[in-house]
């Protein structure tokens, strides 16, 4: 009974932590005016709102942007992760050490000082100011997560199952269907959730190499709250945290409640 | 049906010295259940990838019938290997793993399902379509591996070491069930194994290799009976060999004239005698023998025996060894039709 209580306790605690800072977000996107020291605010309005999803305000179209960006990043991040975590989760090869070194550096090295030589290429490649230009330079950052997951992924996977599928008649494309994925979903499901998150929660990196051009959520909260708009700030800043929270809910399951299938499907 | 013939085939991984297999050369006639037999190392898992299609030789060729499949990727071989592990995926249910290989070719659920329930039954997996991989023993797991690759009726199957990974009593039961299944199906297939009594048991005609090469091809009481060596009879348990020559039907060695069985050419060679096969008692070509030790073996007792300075191993019933005594003095038999003449040296 008592450990039943502390657990009730433990996941109250952990809900106020997680949910306090949040509260005055959602306090100051409905008020109208709030003046210290006042506990709450002397009038509501949903004027923040209606500005916030309304076409003018250009929240929505970066909303859009935003998601765009990350759901580009994290897609190429497993283009990219998949096989390289496959490499350095299965096999051994000269220069190994070497080439996981160079994978991970990006996770290592602060993100400034990757920025400006960055966009000193970018400049000269004509990627500076184009959306396509912050997806390649938020893949700086994401592929190292990726590669990383899906190389422990890879470590647990026996490739006899591939061979054994190959030999009851499976195309290699059929293999990958129908042996391989199923088998490194979950990890997979894992790693693109955190590419995700990363990529959409980069600052530094889009406002150098979009240079103003490309506005994605963190970019436009950073503006508003600057310019003191505290309503407008709540209401976005809430919108900024709503995929995050999805995604989590959404994966969660996946995560954690299929790892019993993941460990199946993977070498002791 | 399809024979599976193998011609000078040979693999080396890189970085390895010595081939892993070279120069092989086999014949599987179409229909039989032939055993690669061969101690571990021996290359047999390396030439099952190559028949498999998993890995590319480096040289030499494979054909069923008279079609070369060297080239064919693994899937349009018609030849389908269960591996030691039994390797089900974990993913789909015991019906799933079954019917993998027709839902890979393309056919509806409604055709591949009764197809399964059949070969379940013949696997006695009957209603375990259901459960997952990890909720069966791994006697199931392997029988189910099995079923899933004879739904396929491929051209030639090929079984490593279908055996090893069982407890010793589900062996049997295994055993069986694969020389049904084969007699039943009639599929050419190729068992590998490094167990000379699991290749007796399973197989009509059993393959030796024996340093990469095939040492000897044929019926298993050859093996025994009539070896092609000494390697080949040390393998299978032989343990005498008496250097000497052969005129006109009279063996001269270390015991003085031994008489042979007619039809054997004259020449020098070794003798050999299996252990089992030398009498105790009076009889034909008979020595006096001192008991060097006796130790027993459970279902056996083995003898050392020293005569006229060279010494013997003999294996007896526990009951013949109860009235030896160590130390002392026996008469042994040579039965004429138990010697066998090999080349020397070989």
């Amino acid at each position: 009974m008592r450990a039943d209580r502390l657990r009730l306790l433990a996941v109250l605690a952990l809900a106020l932590w997680m949910i306090l800072p949040i509260l005055p977000l959602a306090v100051w996107s409905f008020a109208y005016g709030w003046r210290f020291p006042d506990l709450l605010p002397q009038d509501w309005s949903l004027r923040a709102w209606s500005f916030a999803l309304s076409g003018q305000s250009g929240i929505l179209e970066s909303f859009a942007l935003t998601t765009l960006i990350a759901l580009a990043t994290t897609f190429l991040s497993a283009l990219i992760g998949v096989p390289a975590g496959r490499a350095l989760g299965l096999y051994r090869f000269r220069g190994k050490g070497l080439v996981t070194l160079l994978f991970l550096a990006p996770a290592v090295v602060p993100g400034i000082a990757i920025t400006f030589g960055l966009h000193g290429i970018f400049l000269r490649l004509g990627l500076a100011g184009t959306v396509t230009g912050v997806i390649l330079a938020h893949l700086v950052p994401v592929v190292p997560y990726m590669t990383l997951v899906m190389a422990a992924v890879f470590s647990r996977f026996d490739p006899d199952l591939e061979a054994q599928a190959r030999s009851l008649g499976a195309t290699p494309w059929q293999t990958f269907r129908a042996v391989t994925l199923p088998a490194i979903l979950p990890g997979l499901l894992t790693a693109a959730l955190f590419a995700f998150l990363v990529s959409w929660s980069q600052y530094l990196l889009t406002l150098a190499i979009g240079g103003g051009r490309v506005q994605t959520l963190p970019l436009l909260l950073f503006s508003f709250a600057s310019a003191g708009r505290n309503d407008i700030t709540g209401a976005v800043g809430l919108l900024y945290i709503l995929p995050g929270l999805m995604v989590l809910i959404l994966t969660a399951r996946q995560v954690t409640g299929r790892g019993a299938a993941l460990a199946g499907g993977l070498r002791p | 049906m399809t024979s599976l013939s193998l011609s000078g085939l040979t693999k080396r991984y890189a970085g390895a010295g010595q081939a892993a297999v070279h120069a092989l050369d086999l014949f599987v006639e179409s229909g039989s259940l032939t055993a690669l037999l061969g101690p571990s190392g021996s290359g047999k898992t390396t030439t099952m990838k190559l028949v498999a299609g998993l890995i590319a030789p480096d040289a030499g060729d494979i054909r069923l019938d008279d079609l070369s499949v060297r080239d064919l990727a693994p899937e349009r071989r018609g030849i389908a290997m269960v591996f030691q592990n039994p390797l089900l995926f974990p993913h789909l249910t015991v019906a799933g793993n079954v019917g993998f290989g027709l839902r890979m070719r393309g056919l509806p659920a409604d055709q591949i399902r009764p197809e399964v329930a059949m070969m379940l039954d013949r696997v006695r997996l009957t209603g375990f379509g259901d459960r997952r991989p990890a909720q069966l023993s791994g006697g199931q797991q392997q029988r189910a591996a099995l079923a899933r690759a004879l739904i396929l009726r491929p051209q030639v199957l090929l079984l490593d070491e279908p055996l090893s990974s069982l407890d010793p009593g589900l062996r049997d039961e295994m055993r069986q069930l694969i020389r049904d299944l084969q007699r039943e199906t009639g599929i050419t297939t190729l068992v590998v194994t490094h167990d000379q009594t699991e290749a007796v048991a399973l197989a009509d005609t059993i393959a030796l290799l024996l340093d990469g090469r095939i040492a000897q091809t044929g019926p298993p009481e050859t093996f025994y009976q009539r070896p092609a060596s000494q390697a080949v009879a040390r393998f299978f348990g032989g343990v005498n060999f008496f250097p000497g020559n052969a005129r006109n039907g009279v063996f001269d060695c270390a015991f003085g004239p031994l008489h042979l069985p007619p039809g054997i050419a004259d020449r020098a060679g070794l003798l050999t005698i299996r252990p089992e096969a030398l009498r105790f008692g009076p009889g034909p070509n008979q020595r006096t023998a001192r008991i060097a030790a006796i130790t027993f073996l459970g279902t056996q007792s083995r003898i050392d025996l020293s005569v006229a300075g060279a010494s013997l191993q003999a294996l007896v019933a526990p009951d013949t060894a109860r009235f030896l005594t160590a130390g002392s003095e026996v008469a042994i038999a040579f039965p004429p039709e138990s010697l066998w003449l090999l080349p020397s040296g070989g």
